[in-house]
């Protein structure tokens, strides 16, 4: 019946324009835009970017900061559930994370930028009684040429994702048998967890851990904010090449795209490897019977570095909300000399058109996304079975096929309209619902449907009034993050959108 | 794709405005006025203008309802980030031989993008613009870029819409003396460490103040307004290089990282991480002063020999379905009742493209009712206006720019 469709549509709805845009790239990138004069394949765009100074440093740094910052984030989240789950501390952080995951990457970006800048909040609180600044040092923090800024601005902002999906999938890891298990053999909780919860909960996160890697190596917001500018780190640099006048660049800035997707490749491979790494690495360790590594000092730094993350997230936006009522506020004060809330009251007026268009973009792609996801699972039975195709779009980089989605769409002179833009922000919402409900849909008490079928109720009636009404709740959380996702999308929005807002 | 601590809440929002195909096109003649009045009547234009500013979104947007009242002509303010993919998307339809009712009716452009769509034939066909009734008013003798964009001749393809001038800001207070040449800002550079900076080509601001730098330490500022031929490249830029080579370690965070555009250098200076700003609108401290992001002690000023200008214009495509409309609002945007009103502070504050003096007594009113700024220096301060170098210049220092500096 009609339910086999919803998967053929999920994969159509995501595959296509993904593959699209991977298309709309890749020939470009080989010389192929009849429409900018490329009518014979070449290797001349590959040339002109190889030629790109700084090209060598921005792979680096793509693959450093990309990387760097998934080990760190998940360092943290794994090292904090290692040390404190079950706490009273771990419910708090809990109460505390989960709204992080909702502010946009650049929001975060910019919040952490004003905190650590030498003219930011850090230095006012010291000066000048500490440090005997009157005016701001002047100290290469943000923008530092190695990334590190960076890395450590993606690390927290990826710090709420990775508990959320960690949270997700700890129940099915059994943590709580596994760890008395292990404590009554005498092993220390971080080392008993690492040895016999990670294990068979690393599984079950590997996916979103791979979109990690897949997002931090080729993000353009967060480096934009942060990140070094001479050069920037790849992702930064097709948007530029994208930017430049001369229409030629066009075709560096493909192959640029199509670079991207190749240095995201490797970094994930490169993961991959590590994982084996490791994982011999915990075999070995397990064999040796040590009962703690320094629990006590492992546990404790995964605190610090969850605390401080959140610390830093939290304090940055405390910031800007701070800056967005501020009147005059200089350095070295540590608040403004008075709020003023003129701005909000002239922007405001302003700012409704595109919040309704965001609302209203945010709106109908979770709607279709939790149609689409929900149909797919009702298709895949009691397992709730998803195709894999479903998180692609997770690991492609976005600035890849987005950029060439752009030129398919600029190439056939048929403009972005509303719905070019939701069809675009689908693509990155459906994942993301699909990967919130899948779980708690396996997870769902096969009994109560079997009492249902039972008392003679048809699957229909079962799906609407059993299995929908007691996943009110996960469909709920799906949706908000859906609407999160949508309403934080940088690039989709400026790439497809005919308008972006810059100053 | 610039992202700022104040203009956040703007990137919060989303998407764009959705054009729809208009498909008609006519004879668009604007020798005949109260024909082309005719013809514009009930037409749409698709206007495609950089919508990153909200001062002047809430002009376009002013200026849309007015046409729509007194001429029948609405006016769709398509908001870009980026006009060469206009040119692009105009480009894209010439390939595809859709020769009328394209997407694009009017376009805010100048410099590079100009130049690349009069070299590809993406204007209309016949100059236009200098047919327009207000065209009289403007002050081509005063003001010559309104009618040589960056040493391209606009031959009545582009209308002049207002004018640029390159503009420094300093705190009277912390920086009584500024630098006012380009040997006092290298100068200056040295003698207080950390204290300058200069957004990072290719960022239009920071070319604007490598063409001031090239124009003042090159031996022959003539040569500039011919294109670049091969063998006097190196010549001509290599005192630009020398000065650069000498002031980067001693910029802000010694030339190792560099702001990313104007707003982003505009911040810096409020947040006193530097003493010297600068900006093409004359205007752009007045507001900051005004509510009070920027101290009340901040001026704005140019260097003595002058300093680089230029004229924004609206253009009209080759394939564009409403060109009599477009025409229509292009000379509205250069009346003196629009010109007045933009010129006002408090509305954008972008200088007029007319000849003030020749206006009529009630039109002369309107420029002397309007707000300067409390920042913005006056037309007689604003001194010499330096010509821009041809784009050929540009192209080939910032590419010799990002090799040298931006790729450590």
């Amino acid at each position: 019946m009609g339910l086999r469709l919803f998967p053929v549509a999920v994969v159509l709805v995501l595959a296509g324009p993904v593959a699209a845009g991977l298309l709309g790239a890749l020939l470009p990138a080989f010389g192929w835009l009849p429409a900018l004069g490329g009518d014979a394949l070449s290797l001349r765009p590959w040339q002109d970017l190889m030629a790109t100074p700084g090209l060598g440093t921005a792979v680096l740094l793509a693959l450093g900061t990309g990387l760097g910052s998934t080990v760190l984030a998940l360092g943290a989240v794994l090292l904090f559930v290692a040390g404190f789950s079950g706490t009273r501390l771990f419910r708090r952080m809990g109460l505390a994370i989960s709204p992080l995951l909702s502010l946009p990457h650049a929001a975060a970006a910019i919040g952490l930028a004003f905190l650590l800048s030498p003219s930011g909040w850090l230095f006012r609180l010291i000066s000048p009684w500490a440090t005997g600044f009157d005016r701001p040092p002047d100290l290469l923090i943000v923008h530092d040429p190695l990334g590190l800024m960076l890395m450590l601005g993606l690390a927290a902002k990826e710090v709420p994702f990775l508990w959320l999906m960690t949270l997700a999938a700890l129940p099915q890891a059994d943590p709580a048998r596994a760890g008395r298990l292990a404590a009554s053999l005498g092993y220390g909780r971080v080392t008993g967890f690492l040895l016999a919860v990670l294990p068979r909960l690393y599984p079950q996160i590997r996916l979103p851990v791979y979109a990690v890697v897949a997002f931090a190596t080729s993000n353009v917001d967060v480096a934009l904010v942060l990140g070094p500018t001479t050069p920037p780190p790849l992702g930064v640099m097709v948007l530029r090449l994208a930017a430049d006048p001369d229409l030629a660049a066009r075709f560096s800035a493909s192959a640029a795209a199509v670079l991207q997707l190749g240095v995201t490749g490797l970094a994930l491979g490169l993961w991959i490897g590590a994982e084996r790494v490791a994982a011999a690495l915990g075999r070995r360790l397990a064999g040796t019977g040590r009962r703690d590594h320094g629990d006590r000092l492992l546990a404790g730094l995964g605190a610090v570095m969850l605390l401080s993350a959140v610390a830093a997230v939290g304090l940055g936006l405390a910031g800007l909300a701070l800056w967005s009522v501020a009147g005059p506020w200089r350095f070295p004060a540590v608040w403004p000399d008075r709020i003023d809330l003129g701005r909000w009251a002239s922007a405001l007026p302003m700012l409704v058109p595109p919040l309704v268009e965001t609302a209203v973009i945010a709106v109908l792609s979770v709607a279709m996304a939790l149609v689409l996801v929900v149909g797919t699972l009702r298709a895949g039975g009691a397992a709730g079975k998803v195709p894999a195709l479903v998180y692609l779009p997770l690991l492609v980089p976005q600035v890849s096929f987005l950029f060439g989605l752009q030129i398919l769409l600029l190439a056939s002179g048929a403009g972005a309209g509303l719905g070019v833009v939701v069809a675009a922000h689908l693509v990155f919402v459906l994942p993301y619902v699909a990967l919130s409900l899948a779980d708690p849909w396996r997870a769902l008490d096969p009994r109560f449907e079997r009492v249902a079928a039972a008392l003679g109720a048809s699957p229909a009636r079962i799906f609407w009034r059993i299995r929908l009404p007691m996943l009110a709740r996960p469909l709920a959380t799906a949706a908000a993050v859906g609407f999160a996702v949508s309403v934080g999308l940088y690039l989709p929005t400026v790439l497809i959108g005919a308008a972006g807002w810059r100053r | 794709m610039e992202i700022d601590r104040r203009g956040l809440l703007a990137l919060l929002a989303g998407a764009a405005a959705v054009p729809l195909m208009p498909v008609r096109a006519l004879a668009a003649d604007p020798s005949d006025w109260t024909a082309l009045l005719a013809e514009a009547k009930g037409q749409t234009v698709w206007f495609h203008a950089w919508g990153g500013g909200d001062q002047i979104n809430d002009y376009i947007g002013w200026a849309a309802g007015e046409v729509k009242q007194r001429y029948g002509v609405t006016v769709e303010h398509v908001k870009v980030t980026d006009t060469a993919n206009v040119v692009q998307t105009v480009l894209a339809e010439k390939s595809a031989g859709r020769t009328t009712g394209g997407s694009v009716d009017l376009v805010w452009i100048n410099g590079e993008n100009f130049a690349a769509m009069k070299r590809e034939g993406l204007l209309q066909r016949r100059g236009w613009a200098e047919s327009l009734p207000n065209f009289a008013f403007v002050d081509v003798a005063g003001k010559p870029t309104t009618r040589v964009d960056f040493t391209i001749p606009t031959d009545g393809l582009e209308a002049p819409w207002g004018m640029a001038q390159l503009v420094f800001f300093h705190d009277t207070a912390t920086t009584p003396n500024p630098p006012r040449s380009a040997a006092e800002f290298l100068a200056y550079a040295k003698a207080n460490p950390g204290r300058l900076a200069y957004p990072q080509p290719p960022d239009f601001m920071g070319s604007t103040f490598l063409k001031q730098i090239l124009t003042e330490t090159t031996s022959d500022p003539v040569r500039l307004a011919r294109p670049v031929e091969a063998g006097d490249l190196e010549e001509v830029t290599r005192p630009l290089y020398a000065y650069l080579d000498d002031l980067h370690p001693h910029l802000w965070r010694s030339g190792r990282a560099y702001p990313q555009n104007v707003a982003a250098l505009m911040q810096l200076l409020a947040d006193d991480e530097i003493d010297v700003a600068f900006a093409f609108n004359p205007a752009t401290a007045s507001n900051d002063v005004e509510n009070g992001v920027l101290p009340d002690s901040v001026r704005g000023y140019v260097f003595a020999g002058g300093t680089i200008g230029n004229t924004h214009f609206v253009a009209i495509p080759f394939n564009s379905g409403a060109a009599a409309g477009a025409m229509v609002f292009a000379d509205f945007l250069m009346s003196p009742e629009a010109q007045a009103r933009k010129a006002d502070a408090v509305v954008w504050g972008d200088p007029t493209v007319l000849d003030v003096a020749r206006l009529g007594e009630a039109d002369r009113a309107r420029f002397a009712g309007i707000t300067r700024g409390v920042a913005t220096p006056t037309a007689e301060e604003l001194g010499t206006v330096l010509p821009e170098p041809h784009p050929s210049w540009m192209e080939a220092v910032e590419t010799a720019w990002t090799a040298r500096y931006g790729a450590t």
